[in-house]
C-alpha cells in the first residue's frame, strides 16, 4: 500500500509517521510538500501531529487553507483513506471533513502522557485489526484536543458507530479520571459517515515498537494495510 | 544622526570598567564611536567573554578518546559515539530573562540552545533542564514556575524536540533569582559538522531567519549584573521567541549543510550579529564588512548601535562558498524565510560596519573575543564565615521522630522529591519516537535509530551540598550524574556544565566557585568524563544574597546495546535487594533535616571518588551481564525514599519486605545522603553472583530485603504503609500546591 505523508510548516510527527509505516508496517511511504497540488498515486494520506504554520491562531486554522488540502479533500470525497493524527485530527475538523471541534485541554495545559483508549467499533479500515476486549496503550501530547460537537452530532456519530476511540482505565472503563483532556463522551477518535476518514488525537506513530513502551499503534496502521490488502 | 559623545562615564553606563575602557583606547588608538562602544560593551560583558572565569574553566579535562571538538571552540560539544555519528550537546542558562520575564526568558532560553545544536550541523534528538525557584508557598514563585515550565514546553513541544529530563528545586535562596538552564542534545553524521568559521575573503555573508527588531538590545549585558527591584524595567532586554520560525530555520540550516554549500554558520544569540560576526572572523583568522543597511528590519529607523546588538531570536550567520548564494537563498524561500546578502568576508582581520557607504565600527575581530582582546581576570576569593559556623553541627543532639512512617510520607510529598510530572506532562517528551526511558526515571534514555545504541541524558546538582562545602559538592554533582546514567545502563562519557553562582567581585561567591570548579575538575578526571563545554552565570543574587552556588552538570551517557538500558523501579515479586555502596547516616545538608527540623547546615556528605567509580563499573557490569532488573541511585532522601519510588514508579505498584541492621539512628540510616550508593534488585539465583563481583570490585553490598506483591513498603521495626499512599502523597504533591489561589 502507498502512504502518503503530508509535510506542513511545523509538521513535527511527519517523520514518525513514515518511521513507523515503514519500519514497523513495511508500507511503501512518501512525503508531501504542503506547497504540492497533487498527491500522486497514493492510497492513502497521513496529516501528521505537529504545530502546523505555528498554531497561533486556532489549531489547524492555517492549514486548513493549505495548497496541499483541496487535493486530500478531493481525494477524500472520492473515497480516498485519510487520517489525521493530532494537528492532523485537528485540521480534519477545520475543513469539515471530520465534524465536531478540538479545543483547550480542560485544565489549560499541554499534556503528554500515554492513556488508555478502548476500541468502539471493530468493523472499520482503521480498527479491523484491533484485538476484541484488548484496551490500547497509546500517548497523547497535546494543548487543544478536547473534542467538542453538539448534541445532534454526537447523537449521530454514536448512531452510526462514528466514535473509533475513547479515552478508559485500563480494564476499558471510562471515567473522568482517565479522560486527559476532557473530551466529551471521552472520545478521543473519530471516523466520518463514509468510513474513509479518520482522525484521533492519540500517537500510533509513537508506540510501534517494544522499546517505545507499547507498540500497539501498530494495529491501527496494519488495519489500514490489511484493509488496502482486501481491495 | 545624533549619537551620544563617548566618554567614560557613557563607558560605565554600559557596564564597562574604566581600565577596560582605556584598554579599547588603547587598542584602537583613538575613542570609540558610540556604535564601537556598544560592540565592546556586549563582547566584553560577563556573558559573552567570561573574563571572570575563564582562566580557572582551562583547569577543566577536556581531552577524552571520544570527543571531537575541545570546550569552547565551537558553539557545543561534540562527542563520537561510533556508527559514523556524533553527539553535539550544551547546557546554557537563561537565569536573568526568566526572572522578570518567566514565559519568553524560558522559551528562549530553549531556542537559544536548539540553535548552538544545529548551526553545528546536528539535529536536536533531546532537551533537558535544570530548574530552581523559591519556595512555591510564595505567590510569585508559583507564577515564576508556571510560567517557565510553560515557556520551555511551548518553545520545545511546537519546535518538535522531545523534552526527556531535568531536575526541579525549591528553595528560599533562589527566591527572585530562579535558575533556568536549558540543555539540548543533537546527532550528526561526522561529514555533516559544520563550523562557526569565516574564511576565503570574498565570501559573502548572508543573515537567515527572522528580520531584526528592537527586542533584546544589550541582553548580554543585563544578565550580567545583579537582579534588582529596578529589574522589571529591563523587561524590554527580554527576546521574544517563534519557535516556528526556529522550527523553519533548522530544517533550513540542516539543508544548507547537508548540500555543502556553505564555509561556515554561526548562530545568533546573545550580542546578535555583533557576537556572532566577530567569532567567526577571529577563528578564521579574516574579517567581515557589513552593510548594515541590508539587514532586513521588522521596526522602523533602527540606528547601527540597535542593528548590531539586537537579539532578535531565531537568526543564523553564513558564509556562502563562492557560487552558492543562489541555491541558499532557494532554500530558505522553499523554507520561507529571510535570507539577504549582508556582507562578505575580509582579508583584513576587523569587523567593519558600513551605513550607507560610511563607516560607523572598525574593529580588530580578535580585539572583540573570548581566547583575544577580552580581558581576563583572576579575582579574589575569602572563605565565607558560614563555613564554620556548619561543620559544627552536631546532628545527633536532634530529636529522633516517633513515627518514621510519618516523616517518610513527609519526604515524599517534599517538592524537591515528589514527583515532577505536574511539569513533565506538560512537555512532549516523546516526538521524535526515541524515548525508552521517560521522564521521572534517573535519566532519560532516547535511542539512536539505525543502532543498537541509545543516549542516557541527566542533569544534576544539589545546591545545598555545594553551599556547604563547594568543592566536595562539585564532585559529587558530576558523581551523581554519572550514576544516574550508569542506572540507566550507560557508560558516562563527557559533560556540559552550567555554573551558576552569585556576584564574582564579591571574594566568598568567588570562592565558592573557584573550589566548585576544583571539585568538577577532580571529579571529571577520575571518572573520566571530559568537560565539553558550558556556560557560566554569575550575579545570580536577589536583595537578600546570592543564590546557592548551582553548577549543574549535564551529562551524556552511551547505552552500548539496547538491551542494556535498565530502569529504577522494581520488576517483580520475590527478587532480592541489594544496596551497593556503604551508609554511615550522613544527614548534613539532607532533605530530611530540611523537611523535618527546617535546617540547612552540616556539611554535605564526604565522597570517594575512585570508590565511586567502582561502584559504577560494578552496576554496568552487573546490567550488562543481564543479573540487574532494576538500578536506581540513592539521592535526596537516602534508601527509603529510594525504596519507595522503586515500588510506584513502573507500571504496576509492588510492595517490600525489608529487614536490616542500623549501624546508628534509625532516621538517620533510613534518610541520611551518604553518597555512592545504588539500589538493584536481582533474581534470586543471580544473588551470589552479583555479591561476588562485589567483592571484587571492592565495593560494599548488604542484601536488605526482597520485592513482594503485597502492596506494602515495610522496614522491620520503623516503616509499615501501604504503596498506595506512599504513591498518592508522591505523585499528588506538586499539583496540590499549584492548585492553591
Amino acid at each position: 500500500m502507498k502512504f502518503g505523508v503530508v509535510v506542513f510548516p511545523g509538521s513535527n510527527c511527519d517523520h514518525d509517521c513514515f518511521y513507523a509505516l515503514k519500519t514497523a508496517c513495511h508500507q511503501d511511504v512518501r512525503f508531501i510538500w504542503h506547497k504540492d497540488h497533487n498527491l500522486g498515486d497514493v492510497d492513502a494520506v497521513i496529516l501528521p501531529g505537529g504545530f502546523s504554520y505555528g498554531d497561533y491562531l486556532r489549531t489547524g486554522a492555517v492549514a486548513r487553507f493549505s495548497p496541499v488540502m483541496d487535493a486530500v479533500v478531493d481525494f477524500a470525497n472520492h473515497g480516498g483513506i485519510v487520517v489525521g493524527i493530532c494537528n492532523g485530527f485537528q485540521i480534519l475538523c477545520e475543513t469539515g471533513l471530520l465534524p465536531g471541534a478540538l479545543m483547550r485541554n480542560k485544565d489549560l495545559r499541554f499534556v503528554c502522557k500515554f492513556c488508555h483508549l478502548r476500541v468502539e467499533n471493530f468493523d472499520t479500515v482503521f480498527s479491523n485489526q484491533c484485538l476484541q476486549g484488548k484496551v490500547l496503550n497509546i500517548p497523547v501530547a497535546h494543548a487543544e484536543g478536547l473534542y467538542y460537537a453538539t448534541d445532534d452530532v454526537l447523537a449521530e456519530l454514536n448512531k452510526q458507530n462514528g466514535v473509533l476511540f475513547r479515552y478508559c482505565d485500563k480494564d476499558g472503563t471510562l471515567s473522568d479520571d482517565s479522560n486527559p483532556n476532557g473530551s466529551l463522551q471521552n472520545i478521543a477518535g473519530i471516523m466520518n459517515r463514509e468510513g474513509n476518514v479518520m482522525g484521533m488525537m492519540p500517537h500510533p506513530d509513537r508506540c510501534f515498537e517494544k522499546l517505545l513502551t507499547s507498540s500497539d499503534g501498530v494495529s491501527i496502521f496494519n488495519s489500514m494495510v490489511q484493509n488496502g490488502g482486501i481491495n | 544622526m545624533n549619537e551620544p559623545t563617548v566618554d567614560l562615564e557613557l563607558a560605565r553606563a554600559h557596564g564597562l570598567e574604566p581600565e577596560e575602557y582605556d584598554r579599547i583606547v588603547a587598542m584602537l588608538g583613538r575613542t570609540p564611536t558610540y556604535t564601537e562602544l556598544g560592540i565592546f560593551s556586549v563582547m566584553w560583558s560577563e556573558h559573552c567573554s567570561y573574563k571572570n572565569s575563564i582562566a580557572l574553566l582551562k583547569t577543566f579535562p577536556k581531552e577524552g578518546e571520544h570527543l571531537l571538538v575541545e570546550a569552547g571552540e565551537e558553539n557545543a560539544g561534540l562527542v563520537d559515539i561510533g556508527d559514523g555519528l556524533a553527539v553535539a550537546f550544551k547546557i546554557e542558562s537563561h537565569n536573568h530573562p526568566s526572572a522578570v520575564e518567566p514565559y519568553q526568558g524560558a522559551a528562549t532560553g530553549v531556542g537559544g540552545i536548539l540553535r548552538d545544536i544545529f548551526t553545528m550541523g546536528a539535529r536536536p534528538i533531546a532537551a533537558l533542564n535544570s530548574l530552581r525557584f523559591g519556595s512555591l508557598d510564595d505567590p510569585r514563585v508559583r507564577y515564576l514556575f508556571k510560567g517557565v515550565v510553560k515557556g520551555i514546553a511551548d518553545y520545545g513541544n511546537c519546535f518538535g524536540v522531545p523534552t526527556i529530563g531535568g531536575e526541579v528545586y525549591f528553595d528560599e535562596s533562589y527566591e527572585g533569582n530562579p535558575l533556568v538552564n536549558c540543555m539540548a542534545v543533537g546527532l550528526v553524521k561526522h561529514e555533516r559538522v559544520a563550523s562557526a568559521i569565516a574564511s576565503h575573503p570574498g565570501s559573502s555573508v548572508i543573515l537567515i531567519g527572522s528580520a531584526t527588531g528592537r527586542d533584546g538590545i544589550h541582553g548580554a549585558t543585563f544578565a550580567s549584573t545583579e537582579i534588582d527591584d529596578e529589574s522589571s524595567d529591563q523587561r524590554p532586554q527580554v527576546q521574544v521567541g517563534d519557535p516556528f520560525t526556529e522550527k523553519l530555520l533548522l530544517e533550513a540550516t540542516l539543508e544548507i549543510i547537508k548540500e555543502d554549500l556553505i564555509v561556515g554558520i554561526q548562530d545568533m544569540g546573545a550580542a546578535g550579529i555583533t557576537c556572532s560576526s566577530s567569532e567567526m572572523a577571529a577563528k578564521g583568522g579574516c574579517g567581515i564588512t557589513i552593510d548594515i543597511e541590508k539587514v532586513p528590519l521588522r521596526e522602523d529607523r533602527m540606528t547601527p548601535y540597535e542593528i548590531l546588538l539586537s537579539e532578535s531570536q531565531e537568526r543564523m550567520l553564513v558564509v556562502a562558498q563562492s557560487g552558492q548564494e543562489q541555491r541558499i537563498r532557494d532554500i530558505c524561500r522553499k523554507w520561507d524565510l529571510h535570507a539577504e546578502i549582508i556582507g562578505a568576508v575580509s582579508a583584513k582581520p576587523n569587523i567593519t560596519i558600513q551605513m550607507n557607504g560610511s563607516t560607523v565600527a572598525d574593529i580588530n575581530a580578535e580585539s572583540l573575543v573570548l581566547g583575544g582582546g577580552a580581558p581576563v581576570y583572576h579575582r579574589e576569593t575569602r572563605v565565607p564565615e558560614y563555613i564554620d559556623r556548619h561543620r559544627a553541627f552536631e546532628p545527633e543532639n536532634l530529636p529522633c521522630p516517633q513515627d518514621l512512617s510519618r516523616a517518610l510520607l513527609d519526604l515524599l510529598s517534599s517538592p524537591n522529591i515528589a514527583s515532577k510530572q505536574w511539569v513533565y506532562q506538560q512537555y512532549d517528551h516523546m516526538v521524535r519516537s526515541n524515548t525508552m526511558v521517560l521522564p521521572g526515571a534517573d535519566a532519560g534514555v532516547v535511542r539512536i535509530k539505525g543502532t543498537d545504541k541509545a543516549l542516557a541524558l541527566s542533569t544534576d546538582c544539589n545546591g545545598k551540598y555545594v553551599y556547604l562545602n563547594p568543592r566536595t559538592g562539585g564532585k559529587i554533582a558530576v558523581a551523581e550524574a554519572a550514576r544516574n546514567v550508569v542506572c540507566c545502563g550507560a557508560v558516562p562519557v563527557a559533560i556540559t556544565n552550567c555554573l551558576n553562582f552569585g556576584n564574582p567581585y564579591k571574594p566568598e561567591i568567588y570562592w565558592q566557585f573557584s573550589e566548585a570548579v576544583a571539585g568538577i575538575g577532580e571529579a571529571c578526571r577520575v571518572l573520566n568524563t571530559p568537560v565539553t563545554g558550558g556556560n557560566v552565570s554569575f550575579y545570580n543574587e536577589n536583595p537578600k544574597g546570592a543564590v546557592y552556588p548551582t553548577p549543574v552538570i549535564g551529562m551524556l551517557g552511551i547505552v552500548e546495546s539496547l538491551e542494556h538500558v535498565t530502569t529504577s523501579w522494581f520488576k517483580r515479586p520475590g527478587d532480592v535487594l541489594v544496596l551497593l555502596g556503604r551508609s554511615g547516616g550522613h544527614v548534613g545538608g539532607s532533605e530530611y533535616l530540611k523537611i523535618q527540623f527546617d535546617l540547612l547546615t552540616g556539611d554535605c556528605p564526604p565522597i570517594d571518588l575512585p570508590y565511586e567509580k567502582r561502584l559504577q563499573s560494578l552496576v554496568l557490569q552487573g546490567i550488562r551481564a543481564g543479573f540487574v532488573n532494576s538500578a536506581h541511585d540513592l539521592s535526596e532522601g537516602g534508601l527509603a525514599v529510594a525504596l519507595a519510588e522503586s515500588c510506584f514508579t513502573g507500571r504496576d505498584q509492588l510492595g517490600v519486605d525489608c529487614a536490616f541492621e542500623f549501624s546508628g539512628r534509625a532516621d538517620f540510616s533510613l534518610f541520611g545522603e551518604d553518597q555512592s550508593r545504588i539500589l538493584v534488585s536481582v533474581e534470586p539465583d543471580k544473588l551470589e553472583e552479583i555479591l561476588n563481583q562485589a567483592a571484587s570490585y571492592d565495593v560494599g553490598s548488604q542484601v536488605i530485603g526482597t520485592v513482594t506483591d503485597n502492596g506494602r513498603i515495610l522496614v522491620e521495626g520503623v516503616i509499615d504503609i501501604p504503596v498506595s499512599k506512599a504513591a498518592q502523597a508522591y505523585n499528588c504533591a506538586l499539583a496540590k500546591k499549584m492548585e492553591v489561589r
